[in-house]
């Protein structure tokens, strides 16, 4: 459905995205993900058309967005950072403007609008002024007017940014509801977000694409798998990290800060099976007492941090 | 072009829906009304020239301010990216917010021709030296609205705007005038008359429609909104 290809934007002599090579399917919600200023903005910005790329092509269903800039923009749906919309109208004398811009009749128009302020919650703000409104509800009237036209491509930038965790809820769910149909790409720095609402994700540092697939694949693809806490009491260090070495798949035991009496340590583990039965068995034959047993397996946000973390 | 009515429609609502058309408006009338008659019973004559007389210098300060907020505000809020990734093209958003301040030109321009009738109750009026300076005015209201619209493009503060806006459209209106001409070598004082939107006006309003003041007009309102789409595509 959309192809990068060698995707750069410079703002002079920044580079602010770097030869990205992007395949997205139909049907697929995309998250970009990434910390402030990765280049998340200026790549959705390019996708949508509203940048020109510094060099580097995008296609949408075969046609360049250089060429045929305005049959894509038709077929496409954008909302900007915190839905930048004109202060002093009436959200249905919006949507209206919305509308006949994107040339629809007035019969498709009427009957898209009813749709969209049911399925967006807007029939109680309609006739308000959009200065008046809250940034949720404003978040969700930019919802309706990117989708206004049935766009087989939604481009969302950071929708829930600012926004109350009832909000957010809301707006995912919106965003699900409608990704059962269409193509969505969205950005967020919220990782969790990410996690719930997408079916791919796509880590974006510096300019460059860090990490790339579902979340499972990212997180299976970095080395250190999870990693076991124990706290015990009366026991000594030496002695469990030798008995505990000798279960197969553990790649070390380290010690953490405790107090005098417990002692704190980390079991790393580099298979993916799930070991404490067996780090139990071993404790359960010593005379330790065990007061706690802990897994931690490698987070989103961990990753993440790994990709991120050189700036 | 039905997306060019479109915006022309909404920047014609902006214009009319908000106090702001109306201050301007107000403004202009109190002001080119306070010119007019206050040199109307000196001249005693029954026309209508001294209102056209001071218009240019009245609209060099108008029109930038009713201009100011087209792409500035736009551009400042960020409500820009969203209609330049609607399906419109560059040309369509340009045209019709110039073509909504024209007729905004035009209605604030209407109840000055009560001036016109009032006059003709005291005198015998030509009518048609009247409706050439309304055609002057109309031409010259839309070079400067095209020189407004250029510098609200080039910047998202308003205000450095109408400022800029004001201060092309004032040299323009002064720089055939006697004292800036005194400045000038005598081979180049027909190139700055030429440049003077008040000379080709004041012919116009004359009643003397040289296709020569009509080409200047139309071509400061060409370069005016070229410029403007350059310095928007620029942008991306």
């Amino acid at each position: 459905m959309i192809h990068v290809e060698n995707l750069t934007k410079y703002y002079g002599d920044f580079c602010a995205v770097d030869k990205i090579n992007l395949t997205i399917n139909k049907g697929e919600i995309l998250g970009l993900l990434g910390p402030n200023g990765a280049g998340k903005t200026t790549t959705l910005r390019m996708l949508t058309g509203f940048f020109k790329p510094s060099s580097g092509d995008i296609k949408i269903k075969e046609k360049s967005i250089i060429d045929s800039a305005l049959e894509i923009k038709s077929s496409m749906g954008y909302l900007p950072e915190s839905a930048p919309i004109y202060q002093d109208m009436l959200v249905y004398d919006y949507l209206d403007y919305i509308a006949d811009l994107r040339g629809m009749d007035s019969y498709t128009k009427t009957n898209r609008i009813k749709e969209l302020s049911e399925l967006c919650g807007l029939s109680e703000i309609m006739h308000k002024d959009i200065r008046e409104l809250s940034k949720g509800l404003k978040q969700r009237v930019g919802l309706a007017y990117a989708m206004m036209s049935d766009p087989e491509i939604l481009i969302l930038d950071e929708p829930t940014s600012g926004l109350d965790p009832n909000q957010i809820v809301e707006i995912r769910n919106i965003i699900k509801r409608i990704g059962k149909e269409k193509t969505i790409i969205f950005s967020t720095h919220i990782l969790s977000e990410a996690e719930a609402t997408c079916d791919r994700i796509v880590i974006i540092n510096n300019g460059v694409i860090a990490a790339d697939g579902t979340t499972e694949e990212i997180v299976n693809s970095s080395d250190q798998k999870q990693s076991v806490y124990l706290d015990l009491l009366n026991a000594d260090f030496t002695d469990v990290s030798k008995a505990l070495n000798t279960i197969f798949g553990v790649s070390g035991v380290a010690k953490l800060n405790g107090s005098d009496e417990s002692l704190k340590i980390k079991v790393n583990i580099s298979s993916k099976e799930d070991l404490r039965a067996q780090i139990y068995e071993t404790v359960k034959n010593t005379d330790w007492i065990l007061v706690e047993l802990r897994r931690e397996t490698k987070t989103l946000e961990k990753i993440f941090h790994k990709f991120t973390r050189e700036n | 072009m039905n997306q060019t009515i479109t915006i022309l429609k909404k920047e014609l609502k902006d214009y009319f829906l908000s106090p702001v058309g109306y201050i301007v408006i107000s403004i202009f009338l109190i002001i080119s009304g306070w010119l007019f008659f206050s040199n109307f019973f000196l001249y005693k004559q029954a026309d209508v020239r001294i209102f056209f007389s001071f218009l240019p210098i009245v609209f060099a300060f108008v029109i930038p301010a009713t201009t100011m907020r087209l792409f500035s505000e736009e551009l400042n809020i960020g409500s820009y990216e969203i209609i330049h990734t609607m399906p419109v093209t560059l040309t369509n958003i340009i045209l019709g917010k110039f073509l909504a301040t024209v007729v905004f030109i035009c209605a604030m321009l209407l109840p000055t021709l009560l001036y016109a009738i009032t006059v003709s109750f005291l005198g015998e009026i030509d009518w048609g030296i009247v409706f050439a300076g309304y055609l002057g005015a109309i031409l010259l209201g839309s070079c400067f609205a095209a020189i407004g619209i250029f510098t609200s493009s080039i910047t998202k503060n308003q205000i450095v705007a109408c400022i800029v806006g004001m201060s092309i459209c004032f040299t323009l209106t002064i720089v055939d005038s006697n004292n800036a001409l005194l400045f000038v070598p005598n081979s180049f004082v027909n190139f700055f008359q030429f440049l003077a939107a008040d000379y080709h006006f004041n012919n116009i309003a004359k009643g003397i429609l040289d296709t020569r003041d009509i080409l200047y007009f139309l071509s400061v309102c060409f370069v005016g909104l070229y410029g403007t789409h350059l310095s928007l595509s620029e942008k991306n």
